[in-house]
């Protein structure tokens, strides 16, 4: 039977290529896992959405029953559905940041891996577009308003931005046919591009190698040769299976028994309280804000509240929106220093990683509250910090090179 | 021990984050307010330590109240349909059989002395606004007076059940003359376009306002609107505790009709995820010891 299949597919050599044969760093820690728990959510929510498409109507006089009146209470299990995706599409963001911060803490942007750096980043690109694109079909108050708020941020690019923002809705305001095409690019257009990305993703990690723990620099072949040869124990890497899915099962089932009790029994903080009003155009709510994981650019956004040198605090907010939106594409170059360490062992960057991450809290929490009296100021402080962090990155990490002398 | 050292750090970041964008972030947009209070405390027009005369009461009652108000349950049926009483006072008048069980007795004694105070809806029916609440302020009787029709109201009231059927009583005579609750099947007894003209807007469809407001927001605006919402013209409906609280129960059973399952089924999914991680770790530590 598999001699049958290996003589037509190759599934032997097939199966070594990509499990058994395929190697990874035995120096890492769980923060290795996070790309087996995003493949896995990713195929939860895929899974779910595919239910959810069956009962959902993407009309603005159905939709916002079909959520909750079909798929919540009389499909069976649509609510269950329905939290799966709701909640995996706010875990999943979480997940992200974290694999994201896990390759600036260790370096794994660098040199010869700039590739596996960029399709990321473009895959936290399209699933912010996913993200934002399905917080509109449940057309609740929220979905509606958060809508018409980052719609409207595209009238702020010169000479065509109020055509473009037309464009985008189909229309001059949030209407139908904006929920109509929100609904396309949800459910086909970016899912396909996000599965191609997927794939050059892994694509991009194959030639370069994962990186280590230590960033230590090491021959693979040579490695994979000593694990061959049964010294297993003195080999620095281990197969991809069974030996590295082991322990991503293992930190899997962990993340699951989280992941669940949120589903379950904590599922506030990725569903909204205001998105259970019907979506009303002449009811603008009390507060408007996006879901958590946009709130740090959101913030940088709206942290420019006034003007400096005669350009208005909105241009200046969407100048630096459009800069924290593309500046993470470009850590590869921004960072100077060829060190490939964990950030704690390099003199300067580990300042700087702490100060990012620091930042991008406060902005997160004040990207959430009222932008009234200090709330403002802290907002258009955090911003400046972490424009000022970016533009300090480059000379930071040359002094770091001359200081270590290379090494 | 380095990987719980790792661990802490991210649980310490992502904690400091949820508690700041979820928790903290609620109390700043939703500040506390004062907590609920059933004794209506701020109302002092009648002296409710009178014990009323529920046989007096029956006959104040008949002389008063019957010429708008149906009491089904004492053989005074509705004069009209809901949609020509609507025309006519502008809303439905509440059937009053359950009114001496729903309502606070200290309510509906300053209530029937006078109705515009105790809703708190002074600021709709001013002079100028030549707006008149459909009933008329009582405050030409005696306290006894009106302590006897409060004790004969409670004497006709039904005996408390529960269940959701009796939840559903409740909510339809709390809510139902002026709110729809579509997943219930229920419609307003007033027809919505009479209830908008007479209310500004059209009260809404509470199908999904467990979930919407949560319990703890409904539970201080159900017993006073003015507190959260001031100048809503949803008035005071001056409901006791345990109507207050089986008109939320209604609106969960309504509104999260699932939450049973949910709880249930959660329990069993996360201890199959416990036994599938205890399964993965003791298989990665026999995978591992091969290659440490």
């Amino acid at each position: 039977m598999l001699e049958w299949f290996d003589q037509r597919l190759g599934v032997v050599n097939f199966a070594k290529v990509m499990m058994t044969e395929y190697w990874i760093p035995k120096n890492i820690n769980f923060l290795w896992a996070m790309g087996v728990l995003l493949t896995v959510l990713f195929t939860f929510l895929l899974v779910s959405g595919i239910f959810l498409l069956m009962y959902y109507k993407p009309d603005v006089n159905l939709a916002f029953d079909s959520v909750n009146y079909t798929i919540m209470q009389e499909v069976a299990y649509g609510w269950l559905f329905r939290h799966i995706h709701a909640v995996g599409a706010s875990v999943v963001f979480l997940v992200i940041y974290i694999h994201m911060f896990t390759g600036i803490y260790y370096g794994s942007y660098k040199k010869g891996r700039e590739m596996i750096w960029i399709s990321g980043m473009l895959l936290f690109v399209l699933f912010s577009a996913e993200g934002f694109s399905g917080y509109m079909l449940p057309w609740g108050q929220m979905s509606y308003w958060a809508a018409y708020v980052i719609t409207e941020i595209f009238g702020g690019i010169p000479v065509i931005g109020d055509e473009l923002v037309v464009w985008i809705r189909g229309n001059f305001y949030v209407s139908d046919a904006t929920l109509t095409r929100f609904f396309m690019l949800h459910v086909l257009l970016i899912p396909l591009l996000i599965l191609g990305a997927i794939a050059f993703h892994f694509y991009a990690l194959r030639f370069p190698h994962v990186n280590n723990e230590d960033g230590e620099f090491f021959d693979f072949d040579e490695e994979a040769e000593k694990y061959k040869a049964g010294k297993k124990k003195e080999s620095k890497v281990v197969p991809f299976w069974p030996v590295f899915l082991s322990k991503d099962f293992f930190v899997l089932g962990f993340f699951m028994l989280f992941f669940f009790y949120l589903v379950f029994f904590h599922y506030g903080f990725a569903m909204d309280a205001i998105n259970f009003d019907k979506a009303d155009g002449l009811k603008t709510p009390a507060h408007i804000y996006p879901e958590w994981y946009f709130l740090w650019s959101y913030e940088v956004l709206r942290g420019f509240f006034f003007e400096i040198a005669g350009i208005s605090g909105k241009d200046l907010g969407l100048i630096a929106f459009g800069i924290a939106n593309a500046i993470f594409f470009f850590m590869p170059w921004l960072d100077r220093s060829p060190m490939v360490k964990p950030a704690n062992k390099r003199p300067y960057f580990k300042y700087w990683f702490w100060f990012m991450m620091v930042d991008l809290i406060v902005l997160t929490i004040y990207g959430k509250l009222p932008p009234t009296g200090a709330n403002a100021w802290v907002g258009f402080a955090s911003s400046l910090t972490f424009l000022t962090l970016f533009a300090l990155l480059p000379f930071i990490t040359k002094a770091e090179a001359k200081k270590v002398g290379g090494k | 021990m380095k990987e719980f050292k790792i661990l802490a750090v991210i649980v310490a970041l992502v904690g400091i984050t949820y508690y700041g964008i979820e928790p903290y972030a609620h109390h700043v947009m939703h500040p506390e307010v004062a907590p609920a209070d059933f004794t209506f405390k701020d109302l002092k027009n009648v002296d409710t330590s009178i014990a009323g005369n529920p046989e007096n009461g029956k006959v104040l009652v008949e002389a008063n109240c019957i010429a708008c108000h149906s009491i089904e349950t004492a053989g005074h049926p509705q004069m009209m349909p809901n949609a020509d009483a609507a025309a006519s006072y502008g809303v439905v008048p509440p059937d009053l059989s359950g009114a001496g069980w729903i309502y606070d007795k200290n309510y509906l004694a300053n209530f029937i002395f006078d109705p515009v105070s105790a809703m708190k809806l002074q600021h709709k029916y001013t002079p100028e606004s030549g707006k008149q609440f459909p009933m008329p302020s009582y405050n030409w009787m005696s306290a006894q007076e009106i302590m006897d029709i409060v004790a004969y109201l409670q004497s006709i009231a039904p005996k408390a059940k529960s269940g959701t059927e009796s939840h559903k009583n409740t909510f339809e005579a709390a809510c139902g003359r002026c709110h729809s609750m579509a997943y219930a099947g229920l419609e307003s007894t007033t027809p919505p376009d009479v209830i908008k003209n007479y209310m500004g807007a059209t009260p809404p469809d509470l199908s999904q306002y467990i979930k919407s407001r949560g319990e703890h927001y409904l539970y201080s605006f159900i017993n006073d609107p003015q507190v959260l919402l001031p100048g809503t013209s949803m008035p005071r409906t001056g409901l006791n505790q345990k109507a207050q609280e089986e008109v939320i129960a209604y609106m969960e059973e309504i509104g999260d009709r699932k939450k049973a399952e949910r709880e249930s089924l959660g329990l069993y999914v996360m201890l199959y995820t416990a036994v599938f991680a205890l399964l993965a770790w003791a298989w990665k530590r026999k995978i591992w010891s091969e290659v440490h």
